[in-house]
């Protein structure tokens, strides 16, 4: 599984305008809707799912990324948006620092084999200091895209 | 090593239906970080800090997976009971 299998390009927010945690989930999941991948009717109930769970326990792991994520019934493949906060988000982070790079993830209930995959995927480069200095200094779109293409084109293990 | 440091080595199998997904890691993270004792979680060839949420996340472990633990220090015995604990419980899901 690469990131561009999931990550959709035009979902990808390069300039978040929401300062506050709930309003960057409802932006990215906007941003789903906006590219076809969701109804727009069902917005409202998805965000809601993810700040629910995001209640129930960050997903602010540390370093400045958080992964908010909901397995719902409403999605049909494995997707994600990702968006970047030039100022950052207070995501309640396990190191308490402010998180600048998003990466939401929806994936349907019955698959938590491929949702486990997605979240390797992403981790994986994550924890690269250098993917997510990139990301955290990208500005458009495009520069994400060639981050995630060039991360992809990376051997694995 | 401290004269009271121990090794201990102990296979754990992850039954609960999603797999050690997010909110799993932070519950085995949470309680590995009360104990002083390091703690490697290994899938095959791939070792990572039982401590870290981010490097647990890499594990990729599906429902049905093997992982070993490997825990050394003083408290090693009592985090490997708490952890098998944990797993066997099924994290507290399904």
């Amino acid at each position: 599984m690469k990131l561009a299998d999931f990550v959709v390009t035009e979902a990808i927010v390069p300039n978040l305008d929401a300062t506050d945690r709930n309003g960057v989930i409802r932006a990215l999941v906007s941003g789903l809707a906006a590219a076809g991948e969701i109804e727009p009717a069902d917005v409202e109930t998805i965000a809601k799912a993810i700040i629910q769970r995001e209640n129930q326990g960050s997903t602010g792991f540390g370093k400045g990324v958080a992964v908010p994520h909901v397995k719902h019934p409403k999605i049909k493949r494995i997707m994600a948006a990702v968006g970047r906060s030039a100022g950052g988000v207070d995501f309640a982070a396990l190191d308490r620092a402010p998180v600048y790079i998003v990466v939401l993830l929806l994936s349907p209930p019955e698959n938590p084999d491929g949702h486990l995959q997605a979240m390797e995927n992403i981790f994986r480069h994550l924890q690269r200091d250098n993917f997510r200095r990139f990301l955290r200094q990208a500005e458009t779109t495009a520069e994400i895209v060639d981050l995630i293409k060039e991360a992809d084109a990376m051997p694995t293990g | 090593m401290a004269e009271n440091s121990t090794h201990i080595e102990r296979e754990v199998t992850i039954i609960n239906s999603q797999g050690l997904h997010a909110r799993p890691v932070m519950r085995f993270v949470d309680i590995a970080n009360q104990f002083q004792s390091t703690v490697k979680v290994k899938k095959g060839t791939v070792s990572v800090d039982g401590k870290s949420p981010m490097e647990m996340m890499l594990l990729e472990a599906t429902s049905g997976t093997r992982l070993q633990l490997v825990a050394d220090g003083q408290d090693a015995a009592a985090l490997i009971d708490a952890l098998a604990k944990l797993v066997a419980d099924k994290f507290h899901e399904d």
